[in-house]
């Protein structure tokens, strides 16, 4: 059996009386998509930014590649591989979307303790971020700011960056929230394309998109993963549909 | 490009005025025009040094006269020592070359700055804001009741710091040597905010959440910059002792920290020259005010008040705005 | 033993008066996030405003309404001409803006009053001693001064707790956004918090009037002292501030009292006076260090 790259064991986190994330476990094995659903206020982004170490889990054990992150912080965490998405695209508004990217280029090589070198010079990283952006279908984009970026390209950048960290496991917040149809089959697409290089956990409402993608798909009700599955399984699943009807939310 | 041969075509053009100064000021009779550019030269260093934490960095510091006062202090204490001949904590002697002061001031305000730093960057946001101001006011208390080092009345330092071959007596050879050091100052800034550090600086001021989910650990990096920061203002601060032949706790009064931010704010916040015009603007209107009203502070409030409130940018972008927009 | 609790009772006294400005002070970071410096310069007004009635009047009572009435007229005055147009201003406009507030304030006082310090009596009432242990005479006035701040957090706490405007406080207080999205009139709160603030910053002023001198800049001096309160209470907490007021009241109290008296054992007397009152001058500021380091959003913070 080959080692998960993600494992996450009874994770538990509570907000006063609220219980955020509830006894959660789940695995992200090497190469997969594995799609979180869930209606509205489950919880799924919080579950993620407690793997990406930005909120600090109250019990139990979060592993990446077998070792134990529980403790790190973010910054860490992205240097053992791990890149995250923001549903709500959090990006540097006054730099354009090639600085977006060649930045975070710059940091994965290692510090930036450079005071004097012009960083207008360093063609390696800007080579570097203009393939990237090329990946994503946002070369053409490249000089323009952030603020200018329509929503969808702004999607589309956040992934760029993400992957400029070069990482192994890419969590995925709702990448296709907001995109109109032709965008959300554009970044089905990619996603694709990158499928197999990257593992990803996707956060994620859009079903064609999740049942396109995913491998493996757990459903977060009330911070609970209440089914584990494939597609078909997860289709089927009597407690799925009763979830879901219950928050009178549609699964399509 | 066009905008970074306008900033390198500005830079030239306040390069040529502060060089051709003195000799204009001795034209017209008004020597104190020289006095006068030294201390804009000098609090645009200070107000430079705050910028690049504060325009660039997004960090609001509060608390800058502190290094500006440590930096003073250094000149004045280790002139003392050279007076009486007595070397400091009995083994540092005291000393009045100043290529030896100034760099002494640069570290150990650096060393303060890491100290305050360290501490202060733990919070951010209003926290951040108060606390630098708190730990400035702390300053202010220990330098007032050094008794040794003049108490609440300051430190007289009888005769500027000696450079070889120049004479330091000379009120323009003074205005010169603060010039060539703003010069060097203003250089290095320039490549500073262009270096990678810059970049990684100006991205935590946009989204400290983007920079540590792209790898980097935030606080180290901007407790470097406060540390630079700190650094600058207590180089203008050695340069002030100098200039003014005095350094008391005045230089550390908070009022001294808002003036900083004031400056800052008329010139413009993030741009490497823009603290400089800032200054000038603050000094010619606090020399303007003061000489007309023994309340200037009042007209100063009002124009601060107009300046945050209705101008976004300061003095440059209201020029912008009224000559038309260049951008 | 009767002048250590004398002691006490004076950082309890200095510790109230912190606490009606940080109570004001931390509401309207907590709430509106703003950061106000002319905090103190309300503080300074009601004083003025106070003093000034008094003298004229000779009643010292008839000073209580007109510092109010001052403090809740600048108080409303700064919230509709400038602060009104900084909510969605970042700090940075926020400082200076109320910085250009201080200027403005302090200079037309002293266009008003002139330089010189005003005083006023004290009531008579209140001038005398009471003998609270035997042996242990304390100034009614101060007693006074403990009492009604201790009755004003009182009704705070009681009005924060127990009403509908102190649920929308504290909601405020630890989620700004819901509160937003409850429907509830916004500018209302603001204006009731900001004015709450400044009538307790009044208060404060008028009542520290005859212990200390009615001058320009008393209120920088507190407004800063108060920022460290509101830091080691946490920022936007009521109870926080009430807290840490008195442990800052009493500590700065006890170092002033007592480590000048302590460093003259180990060194000579002058040295020991000036280095005790410095040390003792930044005695709350380390205390502010050390808080930092080991809880850096402070004793009771609001946003968990």
């Amino acid at each position: 059996m080959t080692s998960s790259i993600l494992k996450v064991e009874n994770l538990q986190k509570r907000f006063g009386g609220l219980t955020a994330t509830d006894d959660v476990s789940l695995t992200v094995e090497p190469g997969e998509i594995h799609a979180l659903i869930g209606p509205n206020g489950a919880g799924k982004t919080t579950l993620i930014s407690q793997l990406f170490g930005e909120l600090a889990h109250d019990a139990g054990h979060i592993s990446l590649n077998g070792q134990k992150i529980d403790s790190l912080p973010t910054p860490d965490r992205v240097a053992r591989g791990l890149a995250r998405t923001f549903q709500i695209t959090c990006l540097l508004p006054d730099y354009t979307a090639l600085q977006n990217v060649s930045i975070a280029c710059q940091v994965q090589k290692g510090h930036s303790f450079h005071f004097l070198a012009s960083a207008r010079r360093d063609t390696d990283l800007q080579e570097e971020a203009a393939v990237l952006l090329r990946r994503v279908g946002l070369e053409e984009r490249a000089g323009e700011l952030v603020a200018n970026l329509a929503h969808g390209e702004r999607k589309q950048l956040e992934l760029a960056v993400a992957l400029a960290t070069r990482p192994r496991l890419l969590l995925l917040d709702e990448p296709m929230a907001g995109l109109g149809h032709v965008e959300s089959q554009q970044m089905v697409d990619l996603l694709l394309s990158l499928k197999g290089q990257f593992s990803m956990l996707l956060v994620e409402h859009d079903m064609d998109a999740v049942f396109a993608l995913a491998d493996r798909i757990s459903v977060l009700v009330y911070g609970r993963i209440i089914a584990t599955g494939s597609a078909d399984e997860i289709r089927s699943n009597a407690d799925v549909k009763t979830a879901y009807l219950g928050e009178g939310d549609e699964l399509c | 490009m066009t905008q970074s041969s306008s900033k390198t075509l500005l830079g030239i053009g306040l390069l040529a005025v502060f060089l051709a100064l003195p000799v204009i000021a001795d034209m017209l009779g008004q020597p104190a025009l020289t006095s006068l550019a030294t201390r804009v030269l000098i609090y645009g260093i200070a107000a430079a040094s705050l910028n690049f934490i504060l325009g660039f960095g997004g960090m609001v510091s509060f608390g800058h006269a502190a290094f500006f006062g440590v930096g003073g202090y250094v000149v004045g204490i280790l002139y003392q020592h050279y007076a009486s001949g007595e070397p400091l904590f009995g083994f540092l002697p005291g000393t009045n070359q100043l290529l030896i002061t100034l760099p002494l001031a640069i570290l150990v305000s650096g060393a303060v700055a890491a100290i305050i730093g360290a501490l202060s960057l733990r919070t951010s946001g209003i926290q951040f804001i108060m606390i630098t101001l708190a730990f400035a006011q702390m300053l202010f208390f220990f330098f007032v009741s050094l008794k040794a080092y003049g108490g609440d009345d300051g430190l007289i330092i009888r005769r500027a710091n000696e450079v070889p071959g120049l004479n330091m007596r000379d009120k323009q050879t003074v205005y010169y040597v603060c010039l060539a050091i703003a010069v060097l100052f203003f250089a290095l800034l320039t490549r500073l905010v262009n270096s990678r550090f810059g970049y990684v600086l100006a991205g935590l001021r946009q989204s400290e959440q983007r920079m540590a989910a792209i790898g980097l650990h935030a606080y180290r990096y901007k407790l470097v910059a406060f540390v630079i920061s700190g650094m600058g203002a207590g180089l203008a601060g050695a340069l002030m002792a100098n200039f003014m032949r005095f350094a008391s706790p005045d230089m550390l009064h908070w009022t001294k920290s808002g003036e900083l931010m004031v400056m800052v704010i008329l010139g413009g916040v993030g741009t490497v020259f823009g603290p400089l015009i800032g200054a000038g603007t603050f000094i010619v209107l606090e020399t303007l005010l003061a000489s007309w009203t023994e309340n200037w502070q009042l007209g100063l409030g009002f124009i601060l008040l107009f300046v945050v409130l209705y101008t976004q940018g300061g003095v440059q972008a209201l020029l912008q705005r009224v000559f038309g927009s260049r951008s | 033993m009767t002048l250590f609790l004398e002691q006490v009772l004076n950082g309890l006294q200095l510790g109230v008066m912190l606490f009606l400005m940080a109570a004001g002070l931390t509401l309207i970071f907590g709430i509106m996030g703003i950061i106000n410096l002319a905090h103190g310069s309300i503080y300074m007004i009601g004083a003025y405003a106070g003093t000034y009635v008094a003298m004229e009047t000779g009643v010292y009572y008839a000073g209580i309404p007109a510092a109010l009435a001052a403090a809740a007229l600048t108080g409303a005055a700064m919230e509709f001409l400038v602060v009104r147009r900084l909510y969605k201003r970042d700090h940075l406009d926020q400082v200076l803006a109320t910085f250009a507030l201080i200027l403005i304030s302090n200079q037309v006082i002293t266009l008003i009053f002139g330089r010189q310090p005003l005083f006023v009596g004290l009531p008579s009432a209140l001038s005398g001693s009471v003998e609270l242990l035997p042996g242990l005479f304390y100034p009614s006035y101060r007693l006074a001064i403990i009492a009604v701040g201790l009755l004003v957090a009182l009704g705070l706490y009681l009005v924060i707790n127990r009403t509908r405007i102190g649920m929308l406080v504290r909601a405020g207080s630890t989620n700004r956004d819901m509160v937003r999205a409850l429907g509830v009139d916004i500018r209302m709160l603001y204006t009731i918090v900001f004015g709450l603030g400044a009538l307790l910053a009044g208060l404060a002023g008028y009542m520290a009037g005859p212990i200390l001198a009615v001058q320009v800049g008393m209120g920088e001096q507190i407004l800063i002292t108060t920022f460290v309160v509101v830091v080691i209470g946490g920022v936007g907490s009521i109870r926080g501030a009430f807290f840490a007021s008195l442990i800052i009241g009493v500590f700065d109290t006890m170092l002033r009292a007592y480590l000048p008296g302590f460093l003259r054992q180990i060194m000579a007397g002058s040295e020991a006076d000036a280095l005790g009152a410095g040390l003792s001058s930044m005695g709350i500021y380390l205390l502010m260090a050390l808080v930092l380091l080991v809880r850096p959003k402070g004793l009771f913070p609001a946003h968990s």
